[in-house]
């Protein structure tokens, strides 16, 4: 975008890959009209106004989530950074059709660092369903290497924070703030996480992904 | 075996009665769902517990608070005195002014009801997830004060005086306003907060805070 010789970068709000009524019952259009139309989208706004004229105004999205992470104790832009980029990627690990199980390389390793795919679903569930208030459950790969040899975690952050501030690769992340499940199950948490890992998870996406991490932590 | 050491109070009117403001689909899921739940998994976690039994609600949550450190118990305890609390701090037909000495002190602290207003409703649209939102009495400032916490925290943790709370957890508005957190916080502002509720609780409150000075009588 340019405008009288000055050129700035905002961020853009990309529509989910798939129609918004795509993954009717399970998540509603109604659910995405407002998910993405309205939350998703004043991230994306309030985060341009906010990086409008400033230094961040030039970088990535990923590069303003770590700048005004600021070690935790958050600048302003760092909610709705944080926010636009967990919502894109959330988006992206949904799929109509989706759910059943992984295979491949990403099973064996799931199966490696959990002992088995059924235990890494009861993680996951618990972790989604005991992140208080707001926030996300996640899988993730750490490229450090740990006591315990294992490579895949589930963690569960608060509000906007990611794993990409705790220098984890995401995989792979559910939404368990209420907005993003309330008019489809209202108190049901429970209900809308099986769901999801039921019927919704991208295993695609998230095979991509750790193939990504595993080339970029080598 | 039925053991219950809390129990789950109404609110203090109908379940349409906050209508069209307050849905009544919202008073029975937020009550009957989310308030009580957090009741059911109290009990169920002072089953296993022999210490923290036969404490008072209000104890209970400064307990396990823990100074910051919060016990498991903590956010069950004191989710569900909050939103007792919240239902008792609206009415039908509420909103307007607060009067007498609860409008005095609001202009003394605040400048203005007015000033107030704005003040709440900027903490309210400015939080971010899951809080609430206070009027609170400071005891040892003896000063009114907006007071935002996160999560299930409120300010009995520092032994102040809520006077008034606003469920801003999205629950609390979802199904009525979905986004629009801006009209459900006029809506509590303009029509459904008790300025009755608060004056009692206000007047409760000068029994552990001195406002002003004695007005001893002239012979």
């Amino acid at each position: 975008k340019a405008g009288r010789g000055v050129i700035t970068a905002s961020v853009e709000l990309k529509p989910p890959p798939y129609a918004l009524d795509a993954l009717e019952p399970l998540m509603s259009r109604q659910t995405f009209e407002f998910h993405w139309g309205k939350h998703h989208r004043a991230y994306v706004d309030n985060l341009n106004k906010q990086i409008a004229g400033t230094e961040l105004d030039s970088k990535t999205l990923e590069e303003i989530i770590l700048v005004t992470y600021n070690k935790g104790d958050f600048l302003p832009p760092f909610n709705n950074a944080a926010q636009a980029w967990n919502h894109q990627f959330f988006w992206e690990s949904l799929k109509p059709g989706g759910g059943g199980q992984p295979s491949g390389e990403l099973l064996e390793s799931i199966n490696k660092d959990f002992g088995s795919f059924e235990a890494f679903v009861k993680e996951f569930k618990t972790a989604a369903a005991t992140q208080f208030g707001s926030g996300w459950a996640w899988l993730v790969l750490n490229p450090r290497p740990s006591e315990d040899g294992k490579k895949l975690s589930v963690l569960k952050s608060p509000n906007a924070i990611n794993p990409l501030v705790l220098d984890y690769y995401p995989l792979l992340t559910l939404d368990v703030w209420e907005h993003a499940y309330y008019l489809d199950f209202q108190n049901r948490r429970p209900d809308y996480i099986s769901t999801f890992l039921e019927k919704l998870v991208s295993w695609e996406a998230v095979s991509a992904r750790l193939d990504a991490a595993k080339v970029k932590a080598a | 075996k039925v053991v219950s050491y809390y129990g789950l109070r109404s609110p203090p009117y109908e379940s349409n009665a906050l209508e069209p403001f307050m849905s009544k689909r919202t008073l029975e899921v937020h009550w009957g769902a989310h308030h009580r739940g957090y009741l059911d998994a109290l009990n169920k976690q002072l089953e296993n517990d022999d210490i923290l039994y036969g404490c008072t609600l209000d104890q209970l949550i400064r307990v396990t608070y823990n100074n910051g450190n919060p016990l498991p118990e903590f956010n069950n305890a004191a989710q569900l005195w909050n939103h007792d609390f919240f239902w008792e701090s609206m009415q039908p037909g509420g909103g307007g002014t607060p009067t007498d000495f609860l409008l005095e002190k609001m202009e003394k602290d605040f400048g203005s009801f007015s000033d107030f207003k704005q003040g709440f409703k900027e903490a309210a649209m400015t939080s971010f997830g899951a809080v609430w939102v206070w009027l609170v009495l400071k005891r040892e400032k003896k000063c009114l004060e907006i007071v935002t916490t996160s999560n299930a925290i409120n300010p009995l943790v520092w032994n102040d005086f809520p006077l008034m709370g606003l469920d801003m957890w999205e629950h609390a508005y979802y199904l009525d306003y979905k986004n629009d957190k801006g009209r459900y916080v006029s809506a509590f502002m303009d029509h459904l907060v008790s300025w009755n509720a608060a004056a009692a609780r206000l007047a409760r409150a000068q029994a552990f805070v001195n406002l002003g000075e004695p007005k001893i009588p002239v012979a």
